[in-house]
């Protein structure tokens, strides 16, 4: 499969302004920080997180308690794909029961992994609110599943991807649209 | 891909990076006997048989537990009710459990090499579980897992292992596993049970009848039950093997400081492991068994979940969707 590079959604300087926006609004929304817990989802969903906490700490002065979530065991193509994929660890160091967690997501595409992470973080416990934050809402979903938080919506087609770069995984820092030729 | 493999018949056909794969994915699993919810759904609709023609307790609990946890049933056949009773051979009996279409096979049999014929003659993947005195790979796996776990490293460790050596198919996955890693591996136990045989497992084994000379430097202790059940020879009194070979807590302190103690159980207290030992804080044999859940988690994980290796893999064709 060859792609090409289409446009840039957001540069560094701008997923920066746009993480700053998603930091206030979730505090905004939530009444402040009490009870108020984030999850990222691997891969890029953790980097995310972690810069989300920093910056509500940045403001608040609220060091407010970051997850990280795997949701390899709870994906529902499994039984469809040989070999089966890497299980990576889940790092969720406090109890979710009665939580106000925020699921952060580098893409929201299909719902598929959002509908996986949910289903993860019941068997944790019983949080009392789970909300989504997501860098780009791309469209196309497949379940009824919506962002409380989007940093930017994207109109794509079918044959169009999204590809987040973060400094700490990609070594890079930008969100491009890409296109599928073959 | 480099850690792909279809059964698990023997630690002596992997590769010290497909042990390390193991290893790695049994440290979610790990963290995962630790939620408050234990269940699954990962290899929903997906069925284990459980084939034991030994008689086990915890081996066949745990890979029951784990194929439970996983979301997977299990079908079970037990040697005491088994038609093996009634003249039935190992084939026809294992041709008859994979025609139900199990998506995998764990078996335990009191012949070595069982494994690897049930294997070579089925489609579906094939776990061993302890074949006669040949290997245990679950167990060396689990081992190597607490091992590590302990000490941070599995590399160049002193590993001692004391006990009927002769009988232990734990002890032959053991070796082969820690010498994958660069182990210098000490045999200790009554002359009968330690034949020179045996040092030509792996490089760096060496035979030691006197056991404080043994756990000098130790690393790890692995102790093993004396197995009165495996026993042909004229039976060596136990208050002479207790004198000989019993890990008490006075050569337990030769050893290096804080090794670790193994134990495959069931343990018999006061004959090879001194009570003082065994629930001391060197001991291990409580987290070998938590250890054991994750490991045949993970294994059941990757060898009976998933489509066949040679199915088309669907993220070719829809590539990107999980973003």
């Amino acid at each position: 499969m060859r792609v090409v590079e289409k446009r840039e959604i957001l540069s560094a300087e701008e997923i920066d302004r746009t993480l700053q926006r998603l930091a206030h609004e979730i505090v905004e929304k939530s009444g402040g920080t009490k009870n108020l817990a984030l999850i990222g989802v691997r891969r890029r969903g953790v980097p995310l997180s972690q810069r989300l906490a920093r910056t509500i700490f940045g403001f608040s002065k609220v060091d407010i308690p970051v997850g990280t979530l795997d949701i390899t065991l709870y994906r529902d193509d499994l039984s469809t794909v040989a070999p089966q994929p890497v299980v990576q660890s889940t790092e969720i160091s406090f109890p979710v029961d009665d939580r106000d967690l925020v699921v952060v997501d580098d893409v929201l595409y299909t719902g598929r992994t959002i509908r996986a992470a949910m289903n993860g973080l019941f068997d944790l416990g019983r949080p009392r609110r789970i909300r989504l934050c997501v860098l780009i809402d791309r469209g196309h979903r497949e379940l009824p599943i919506e962002a409380s938080f989007i940093g930017q919506s994207v109109q794509t087609s079918d044959t169009e991807i999204i590809e987040v770069r973060l400094r700490e995984i990609d070594n890079e820092e930008r969100v491009m649209l890409v296109e599928r030729v073959s | 891909m480099l850690q792909h493999f279809e059964d698990l018949l023997g630690i002596e056909t992997l590769t010290r990076e497909q042990i390390t794969f193991i290893l790695d994915q049994s440290k979610p699993f790990q963290e995962f006997q630790r939620h408050p919810l234990k269940k699954l759904a990962t290899l929903r609709g997906k069925t284990v048989a459980l084939a034991f023609f030994e008689p086990s307790t915890r081996t066949r609990i745990s890979f029951a537990t784990a194929a439970a946890r996983l979301g997977a049933d299990t079908m079970n056949l037990q040697a005491e009710s088994s038609s093996l009773k009634k003249g039935e051979s190992l084939l026809d009996t294992v041709r008859t459990l994979e025609a139900m279409r199990p998506d995998g096979i764990v078996i335990r049999h009191s012949s070595s090499g069982a494994a690897d014929f049930v294997a070579e003659r089925l489609e579906t993947p094939v776990l061993n579980a302890g074949d006669g005195t040949h290997e245990h790979p679950t167990q060396g796996l689990l081992d190597a897992l607490t091992i590590r776990d302990r000490l941070g490293k599995l590399d160049g460790l002193n590993v001692t292992i004391l006990g009927d050596i002769l009988h232990s198919r734990v002890a032959r996955s053991n070796i082969h596993l820690l010498s994958r890693f660069g182990a210098r591996i000490t045999l200790c136990g009554p002359a009968m049970w330690v034949p020179r045989e045996l040092e030509c497992l792996a490089p760096n084994i060496r035979r030691e009848p006197r056991i404080e000379k043994a756990l000098k430097e130790a690393d790890v202790i692995i102790v093993l039950r004396v197995q009165t059940e495996r026993i042909h020879e004229p039976a060596l009194a136990a208050e002479e093997y207790i004198l000989g070979y019993q890990l008490t807590g006075e050569r337990l302190r030769l050893a290096r400081e804080g090794a670790p103690v193994l134990h495959p159980g069931p343990m018999i207290r006061g004959l090879e492991i001194d009570p003082d030992v065994a629930d001391g804080p060197q001991s291990c044999v409580l987290e070998q068994v938590t250890n054991g859940l994750a490991v045949r988690m993970a294994l059941l994980y990757h060898l009976v979940g998933g489509a066949p290796a040679d199915a088309p893999h669907p993220a070719k064709e829809r590539s990107h969707a999980a973003d």
